[in-house]
């Protein structure tokens, strides 16, 4: 049949799919949006407050579903407030697929009004981009977008749609859901390779990272320590693959990492890296991370192989298909020392657990834990309140914690918990401070409109906490432009976009917010103060190493 | 610190050699010379990249540069598998002291004269770096007006061709 590029655009999201868009519209989308109304009864659009915020809604949306998440806006200034958004994806491989209008093609490379060049913005934080020249090309580019979002290692493609294209009209035929490219294990003998190192080692350690829930391999990873008798830990981005109460399961690592977890890596003799990228926040000290182990790192993405730390066994292929291969070759053994000396590292930690009763970061979140239910998806900011957050929430379902963790965007967790909420169809959680949540709160107008239940718990110590730790610890207390001590009323601002909320300074106080929180009907505002003195503990200092440690404040 | 060489098939579109340069670029690849050209197929250009780093260097680079989606085949090259040549145009000052010995030498390098007017002589040289640096050596003790010269172009030795490595 014959149809408009703009509705060829919604046939192809259709095909591919794809119930629920974020966007914002504009005038070098207005076709599109011209169609969206058309098929309103079968795609639904959620309007966002801002491009970033809608972004991060179709990032959050992703990343609790494991489809693809899409996200419309227009040219100029619509674009390049995705910006943020796509980066946040990109570092965190997350699929999505974003759509701008531009000006026509004739206008193309003239500073039209509201032109920008957003292929050549996006170039560095998109799997890949697309200019579509000519209407002939456009259904087959969006197909190809959606097949390189999900491919392989996930990650966001922008396609930037010039206006002409969307009103000229062409063929267009209906296709089967595009299929993503085949999965492939590592190669054989480099598998087998491993699994000696592996049936060798006397204290295995299996660090895991967001590459795992990406490729649904859990159940296998989980096999393979059950066989090897190895703890596991996780980098940020592998919280909620496994259930936390997992007895095998220590807890994130890294710089701000669980004290067992660490201490665990430090000691092993072989770390099985399974989905992870050893970025800075999570190694420290990369050129003397684990110097005395073997390191084996399995990932989809060959170019993640010995970038950052070398590694003895490089493999590269999916996970599920891999570790599937490995746990056939590896031995089933019992390490009884290994593990009583794990046992020993997780008394420690508990010894140095704050174990205050009063309102603090860690019992404001353990009390959090007691009102989520297995599907319930927490999307967190950034800073102290995250890694609060990573250290002490607990998950029963995977895909349920979403947190930028490789760009760190203070802004994105309120788009992410709308996008989960979309996503799981429930009530979401947002985790924020009154930093991060300060950058992107217009989206509560989004939350509000569309109905949605979600609970926010503000950590509110006047301050922008992470920094100013470091500030604390490294720069001699110089607090330089991190009390911010804003005059904001949060309770009053959550009334004001016809959300409800509440401030509360002790922890019984607390109780009864979450008791009103968890059984209202709408969005819920929690401000809760936090000292602005507590310490995001443990801590690795940057370019420490696991002995470095610093469990303490005056250690 | 090693040179090395890689040839790279990419789909011939618009924008390809930006995605290259500036992956190179926001990495910080050390590159000493890039040629770009149509190939035999018109759906492929073909770009040759020089650059200097260690094996990991090396290894990255290659790892990087198929994890862009333009990118459909990558051959490292080297002196024993492949055969390198550079075009190199030099602009000499012409006088009557000189104009012998530049002439002695363009002979001996089998230099081509391309362009000859009262006050310069142009020479056409294509050889591989090496030699090329030579010439351009032997050229330093006379008045150089202006040097232009390509980067590498390599093709595999054998019937071996690009298009048959598999993007893995």
């Amino acid at each position: 049949m014959i149809l408009s590029g703009a509705d060829i655009v919604i046939e192809v999201l259709l095909e591919q799919e794809c119930d629920v868009i974020f966007g914002y519209p504009g005038a070098q989308v207005i076709d599109i949006y011209d169609s969206l109304y058309k098929y309103k009864d079968k795609i639904k659009h959620v309007l966002g407050a801002h491009e970033q915020g809608a972004a991060h809604a179709a990032d959050g949306y992703a990343r609790t579903t494991g489809k693809v998440g899409v996200v419309l806006s227009t040219s100029g200034p619509g674009a390049t407030n995705l910006v943020t958004a796509i980066a946040t994806a990109h570092l965190d491989s997350v699929p999505l697929v974003a759509i701008c209008g531009n000006v026509a093609t004739d206008k193309i490379g003239t500073d039209s009004f509201q032109e920008i060049d957003i292929t050549g913005i996006t170039l560095p934080i998109t799997k890949h981009n697309f200019f579509v020249n000519d209407i002939s090309e456009l259904a087959q580019t969006l197909r190809e977008a959606f097949r390189l979002a999900m491919s392989g290692r996930r990650g966001p493609v922008l396609v930037d749609i010039p206006k002409d294209v969307q009103t000229a009209l062409c063929e267009y035929t209906k296709a089967e859901k595009i299929t993503q490219d085949e999965a492939f294990a590592a190669k054989d003998m480099r598998i087998k390779e491993a699994a000696e190192c592996i049936n060798r080692a006397k204290r295995p350690y299996i660090y895991f990272g967001g590459g795992i829930i990406a490729a649904d391999a859990q159940n296998e990873m989980l096999k393979l320590a059950e066989k090897i008798d190895a703890p596991l830990g996780c980098s940020l981005m592998g919280i909620s693959a496994i259930a936390t109460n997992e007895p095998r399961f220590l807890g994130m690592q890294g710089m701000h990492g669980h004290y067992a977890s660490t201490m665990a890596m430090h000691n092993a003799d072989c770390i099985i890296s399974l989905g992870v990228r050893f970025n800075n926040r999570a190694t420290c000290d990369g050129e003397n991370f684990a110097k005395n182990a073997d390191v084996i790192h399995i990932d989809v993405d060959g170019s993640e192989l010995c970038k950052n730390v070398p590694t003895d066994y490089g493999l590269r292929g999916d996970l599920k298909l891999t570790l599937e291969k490995l746990l056939s070759y590896t031995d089933k053994s019992e390490k009884p020392l290994w593990q009583k000396q794990i046992e020993s590292f997780k008394q420690d930690e508990y010894y140095y657990n704050d174990k205050r009763d009063t309102l603090t970061p860690r019992s404001a979140i353990l009390m959090l834990n007691d009102y989520l239910d297995e599907n319930t998806a927490v999307a967190t900011d950034v800073g102290q309140h995250q890694m609060w957050s990573a250290q002490n929430l607990v998950f029963r379902k995977n895909r349920r914690f979403l947190s930028s963790g490789g760009l760190g965007t203070m802004g994105y967790g309120l788009g992410a918990a709308i996008g989960a909420y979309f996503g799981t169809n429930e009530r979401s959680v947002l985790v924020t401070g009154d930093g991060s949540f300060g950058m992107c709160l217009n989206e509560l107008a989004t939350a509000v409109n569309y109905d949605t239940d979600i609970v926010i718990l503000i950590m509110n110590n006047g301050a922008l906490g992470m920094v100013r730790q470091w500030q604390t610890m490294f720069f001699d207390r110089r607090y330089s432009s991190t009390v911010i001590d804003r005059k904001t009323d949060f309770t009053a601002l959550a009334k004001a976009f016809g959300a409800d909320g509440e401030r509360v300074e002790r922890i019984d106080e607390l109780k009864q917010a979450f008791d009103r929180a968890f059984s209202f009907k709408g969005v819920y505002v929690i401000d809760c103060v936090i000292d602005k003195d507590e310490l995001v503990l443990p801590m690795l200092p940057p370019n420490g190493t696991s002995g470095d440690i610093i469990v303490k404040v005056g250690d | 610190m090693n040179r090395y060489t890689v040839a790279v098939l990419v789909n011939n579109q618009f924008g390809v050699l930006n995605r290259v340069t500036s992956m190179f670029r926001r990495r910080r690849f050390n590159i000493s010379a890039l040629t770009v050209s149509e190939t035999e197929s018109s759906a492929y250009s073909r770009i040759t990249v020089v650059f200097d780093g260690d094996e990991a260097n090396k290894q990255q680079l290659i790892n990087q540069l198929y994890k862009l989606a333009d990118v459909c085949s990558i051959s490292e090259l080297d002196e024993l598998n492949s055969i390198s040549c550079e075009l190199l145009l030099i602009k000499m000052q012409n006088d009557a002291d000189t104009r012998g010995e530049i002439s002695a030498a363009a002979q001996a390098f089998d230099a081509k004269t391309v362009d000859y007017s009262k006050d310069s002589i142009m020479l056409e040289l294509t050889g591989t770096s090496q030699r090329i640096d030579d010439f351009i050596n032997l050229m330093r003790d006379y008045t150089i007006l202006e040097i232009c010269r390509t980067g590498s172009v390599s093709l595999e030795k054998g019937s071996t061709t690009i298009r048959k490595v598999t993007n893995l």
